[in-house]
């Protein structure tokens, strides 16, 4: 048999479903994010370390000039080492059939016979390379999607300035190319780059590199030391052109996915903390005032011997029946939700499946976040309402002192109506009631503005760095460092306006124990098209000495301008020097360090050699020009800006905009159960008070007034409040999602601020629409009935 | 003080002890004296009768003998046992096992049908009667299914009086409980306030301002101004059915 008091709870639940599904919404929603964020999260994460075991993703990389097949053995019996892979690669460009944009490649060999030892690949479609067919590739998933080839295309490939045509008999994924980025890109662009795998001996042939091999993995041993194989390593190739060694943290896409993921990783713990947060802060709010109402109610079961603990646990068990309902639907709709995100990342994060997790412990906090909030919040109440001795809480509490407002006070009444007083009255009456309606109408407002920053900060962020700090149409770059006259030749084509050279040189800086591997870039005095910009985003001058660094770079290696940091360049003749850092500018994409092309070229101990030219062009020209520049030999590769910033939101910005529009949804959720509740609470509050009114003669627009009005006053006053809560959230949010990858800046546009305030304004107007039905339908008979 | 020697006041046992006891409400600014000074002792079974105008403390103390208030000073004792420095957990022992109210204002569960109110209560109790079986002795065993919202303020009153006594508390302490009553309902109330004095020797405590069913009182209590101003012994006390009001 049901117990009389639960019974009791039951009821009070029906009576109060409105309330109690808004409720639930809150904390669902707050939940849903939090559940979809850390699965989203754990997964990818599960997916990654079971792909990387599975196809024995290397532990040590190395590239080099070349040497004789024979130094393997000289590798394999460093102490350490498990396991060696060599294997050739080389670039080349491809031609893709109806596709105008340039194409390059990154061809790496398979072992002849067999599955490679480390790195191995995982086959989508079709089948490996065999012996004997010396045109067979296997092409990566992500550009064959994007071109739909299949087993059975053929593509266009110059290698080493040799045109030849290859056959796709495979499409495969590598632990080595989740992230499919091409070196010295800052995004991925699966249109413009492949990898291609080929047999060995015919590769070796292709890239004239008969016997010798040109690229290690290496598998080390359990405990063995990442640096010390590494310095052997170092060792053992100098000889052979060695560009050093690096271990897994460094390798390119490694490297990349560990900043997403460490940019994901904070994005889905702070959104979702917060998120969970403010609906837990809203749920004790609306909680402590539902108790609060029942105070009469709790008098009485204490007059007839139920201890604190009893009324507290009934209270308790009414709200986290409430919760739990809420919890139920934000783990579901979490899983859902995280079921989507993890198949849209995996367009970006090749991996060959997708291993769903949640972890108990995910739930378990949120479960406990949210039942934690509301019990605090009940037992607060309860414990608040059992001071008072039970006689006299069965009083009607007693009217808090009545006077006039203070606008009335001001000399303003005699301009305001009857109910309009009232309203004040109430407001200026219990002011810390009014207040915590204000924070919790302002919260709501302030994670629907959270929502919509992000888009915002991306917006500016391609605006500055791709539109204003870069003005090229055109990236060229080349095979290998050129001379100036290359510049001069592709500036005399039709069609181009401006060209400005540049030199890239990848490089290691260190300052005390902090090192940090990325890449020089040369550019030339009175450069127009490839701007720097200081933190105040005005275009700055380089220096003619000293080099500079991206603020975030300078951040990493604590270093100041005046400092000497330490230069150790990983290309020709690999020269150390220390050079005094001169300034730092701003950048929101990438990090580098910047020098005058002719300190580069000194600090090279090389001539004056370029590694390619930014150009602008007439936008009619630009197909011809993108056509010759794909039939120059020494040409690696040409990028569009415009493609790039929309291959940019295409590809990174989508997975995030996607992610920050579903806490918009939730957000919007949010802001709708508490608005709700706050004019539910202040219905159930003031029923007695109102139907008094419609006894006395008043009608329903009047109370309406009365009660709406000051949920339209509250909520006005909520507004600018609720804005800056969220810039706030925002910047801080901001500061923490600063990675090497980008840094968004904290932007938020006016739109933004008034799509917040409409979210919250039309939960206002629904709310009252779905509260005045209530008002008409008051019980005027049982004021009368009742005692006071 | 008198210590009167009754005949049905069995063994003289003093249930209830109040020495000296004032309460004085605050208000802001302003103090209310509701209790000036009140000793008084009641006995093991007897049925009295507090009688007294409008705001003469009469509520405050019956509140203060039901712990459910606490006195500005003096003391309470219950069979010996200090209400007044009493915690709040063995306040709630003592309403759950030993005392029974009746409030002037119904205070019903709005949620709870008339059974389920009375339920609340006995669920909680030793060895109290069923909820139906309290409610057909004020005479609502027709109405058990109804919510207070579909009974008249004397039903009210009668599902009040049922929760009070289904637990066959120690002590029944009756605000004003005829209040709102016909004098046939009342009758009805009051017969069955005095069966349980009687049956279970149950200590009954009245508040009332109608002189007549003062006749029915072991000994009636009168107070004024937060004084008692009389105690005086009904060496006959009447039958309910015999007042008239
Ligand atoms: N909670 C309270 N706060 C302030 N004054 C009170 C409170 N309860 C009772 N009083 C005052 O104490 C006095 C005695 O009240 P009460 O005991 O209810 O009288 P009675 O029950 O005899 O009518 C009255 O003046 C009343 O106004
Ligand atoms: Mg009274």
């Amino acid at each position: 048999m049901i117990r009389a008091l639960d019974r009791k709870l039951l009821r009070d639940l029906w009576g109060m479903k409105g309330q109690a599904v808004a409720i639930a919404l809150v904390i669902g929603a707050g939940v849903a994010t939090f559940i979809m964020a850390r699965s989203t999260l754990d997964s990818l994460m599960l997916t990654q370390q079971g792909f990387y075991r599975r196809y024995r993703f290397a532990d040590v990389f190395a590239s080099l000039r070349q040497a004789p097949d024979a130094v393997r053995e000289r590798l394999a019996r460093i102490e350490g080492v498990q396991d060696v892979e060599t294997r050739v690669t080389t670039a080349a460009r491809l031609d893709v059939e109806g596709f105008t944009d340039p194409v390059t490649a990154l061809i790496v060999s398979l072992p002849d016979r067999g599955q490679p030892l480390l790195n191995s690949i995982y086959l989508r479609a079709g089948r490996s390379v065999e012996p004997g067919h010396n045109d067979e590739v296997v092409v990566s998933e992500a550009f064959a999607e994007a071109h739909q080839l299949h087993p059975g295309s053929r593509l266009g490939a110059t290698i080493r300035g040799k045109q030849r045509t290859l056959r796709i008999v495979g499409v495969a994924l590598s632990p080595e190319f989740v992230y499919q980025l091409q070196p010295g890109a800052v995004i991925p662009d699966f249109r413009t780059y492949a990898i291609l795998w080929m047999a060995r001996k015919p590769l070796e042939s292709a890239a004239e590199m008969e016997g010798g091999f040109n690229d290690v993995a290496i598998r080390l041993q359990a405990g063995a030391s990442v640096e010390d194989v590494i310095s052997r390593v170092d060792q053992v190739l100098a000889r052979y052109g060695g560009l050093g060694a690096i271990s897994r943290k460094d390798q390119l896409s490694n490297r990349y996915l560990s900043e997403e993921f460490k940019q994901l990783r904070q994005m889905a713990t702070m959104l979702p903390v917060i998120f969970l947060g403010i609906a837990a802060f809203l749920l004790n709010v609306v909680v402590t005032r539902m108790i609060t109402a029942q105070r009469e109610q709790l008098a009485i079961l204490k007059a007839f011997g139920y201890s604190t603990a009893d009324v507290a646990l009934h209270y308790i068990k009414l709200v986290v029946l409430v919760v739990l309902a809420g919890v139920a639907v934000g783990v579901g709709a979490g899983i859902w939700l995280a079921k989507g995100m993890v198949v849209m990342y995996m367009q970006f994060y090749r991996f060959p499946e997708i291993l769903y997790v949640l972890r108990p412990p995910v739930v378990v906090t949120a479960t406990l976040v949210s039942v934690g909030a509301a019990v605090t919040g009940t037992l607060y109440s309860v414990l608040k309402a059992a001071r008072i001795p039970p006689a006299e809480a069965m009083q009607p509490a007693a009217p808090a002192g009545h006077g006039p407002a203070l606008v009335e006070r001001m000399g303003l009444a005699r301009w305001l109506s009857q109910p309009t007083k009232m309203i004040l009255r109430n407001i200026s009456r219990r002011p810390a009631k009014a207040l915590l309606t204000v924070v919790g109408i302002a919260f709501a407002c302030g994670i629907v503005v959270i929502g919509g920053f992000y888009r915002n900060s991306l917006d500016y962020m391609v605006a500055v760095q791709f539109r204003y700090a870069q003005q090229q149409d055109i990236t060229v770059t080349f095979v290998e460092p050129a001379s100036e006259r290359a510049m001069y030749s592709l500036g005399q084509m039709p069609g181009v306006k401006l060209v400005e050279p540049f030199r890239v040189a990848p490089a290691e800086f260190q300052f005390e124990q902090r090192m940090h591997r990325t890449s020089i870039r040369g550019i030339p005095e009175g450069n127009s098209l490839f701007r720097l910009l200081n933190t105040k985003l005005q275009p700055v001058d380089l220096p003619p000495e000293g080099i500079v660094l991206t603020d975030f770079l300078a951040n990493q290696l604590k270093i100041h301008p005046g400092q000497m940091l330490t230069v150790r360049v990983l290309e020709g003749r690999r020269p150390v020097r220390q050079i005094p850092v001169a300034a730092v500018v701003r950048e929101f994409v990438g990090i580098s360090g910047y020098m005058r092309l002719p300190a580069l070229n000194r600090l090279m101990r090389e001539g004056p050699a370029i590694s390619g030219v930014y150009m602008t062009t007439g936008a009619a020209e630009r197909p011809a020009i993108l056509r010759k520049l794909k039939n120059m030999p020494r040409v690696a590769g040409a990028t569009l800006r415009e493609s790039a910033v929309t291959n940019f939101y295409r590809t990174m910005a989508r997975q995030m905009l996607i992610f920050v529009s579903i806490n918009t949804i939730m957000a919007m959720t949010i802001a709708f159960g508490v608005v709700y509740n706050s004019v539910r609470i202040a219905l159930s509050e003031r029923s007695r008070e109102l139907a008094s009114l419609r006894v006395l003669g008043f009608t329903v627009g009047e109370i309406a007034y009365i009660l709406l009005g000051e949920l339209a006053l509250l909520t006005i006053a909520a507004l600018p409040l609720g804005c800056y809560i969220g810039w706030g959230l925002s910047a801080f949010i901001v500061r923490n999602l600063q990675t090497e990858l980008f840094r968004v800046p904290p932007v938020i546009f006016p739109s933004t601020y008034s799509f917040a305030a409409t979210v919250v304004v039309s939960a206002a107007l629904i709310s009252s629409a779905m509260v005045s039905r209530k008002l008409a339908l008051l019980d005027l008979v049982a004021v009368l009935k009742a005692r006071e | 003080m008198r210590m009167p020697t009754l005949p049905n006041t069995p063994a003289g046992e003093v249930v209830f002890s109040v020495r000296g006891v004032t309460k004085v409400y605050r208000m802001g600014e302003v103090e209310v004296q509701a209790l000036r000074g009140i000793t008084l002792d009641l006995y093991s079974g007897e049925f009295v009768v507090i009688l007294g105008p409008s705001g003469s403390g009469k509520s405050t103390l019956l509140n203060i003998l039901g712990g459910l208030d606490r006195a500005t000073a003096g003391t309470v004792r219950y069979r010996g046992a200090d209400l007044t420095h009493a915690g709040d957990r063995q306040l709630t022992e003592y309403r759950r096992y030993h005392a029974g109210f009746v409030f002037q204002f119904y205070n019903l569960i709005p949620s709870l049908t008339a059974r389920e109110n009375v339920a609340a209560v006995t669920e909680i109790a030793r060895s109290p009667m069923k909820p139906e079986e309290a409610l057909s002795m004020v005479g609502l065993g027709e109405r058990l299914d109804h919510f207070p919202s579909q009974l008249s303020g004397g039903e009210q009153q009668r599902v009040a009086i049922a929760r009070a006594i289904a637990k066959r508390p120690a002590v029944l302490l009756c605000d004003e409980p005829t209040g709102a009553l016909d004098s046939a309902t009342g009758i009805v109330v009051l017969e069955a306030l005095a069966g349980v004095n009687r049956g279970l020797k149950t200590t009954t405590a009245v508040i009332t301002h109608n002189a007549g069913i003062a006749m029915m009182a072991d000994r009636v209590v009168r107070m004024s101004d937060g004084h008692i101003t009389g105690v005086e012994q009904n060496p006959y006390p009447r039958q309910p059915r015999e007042l008239t009001w």
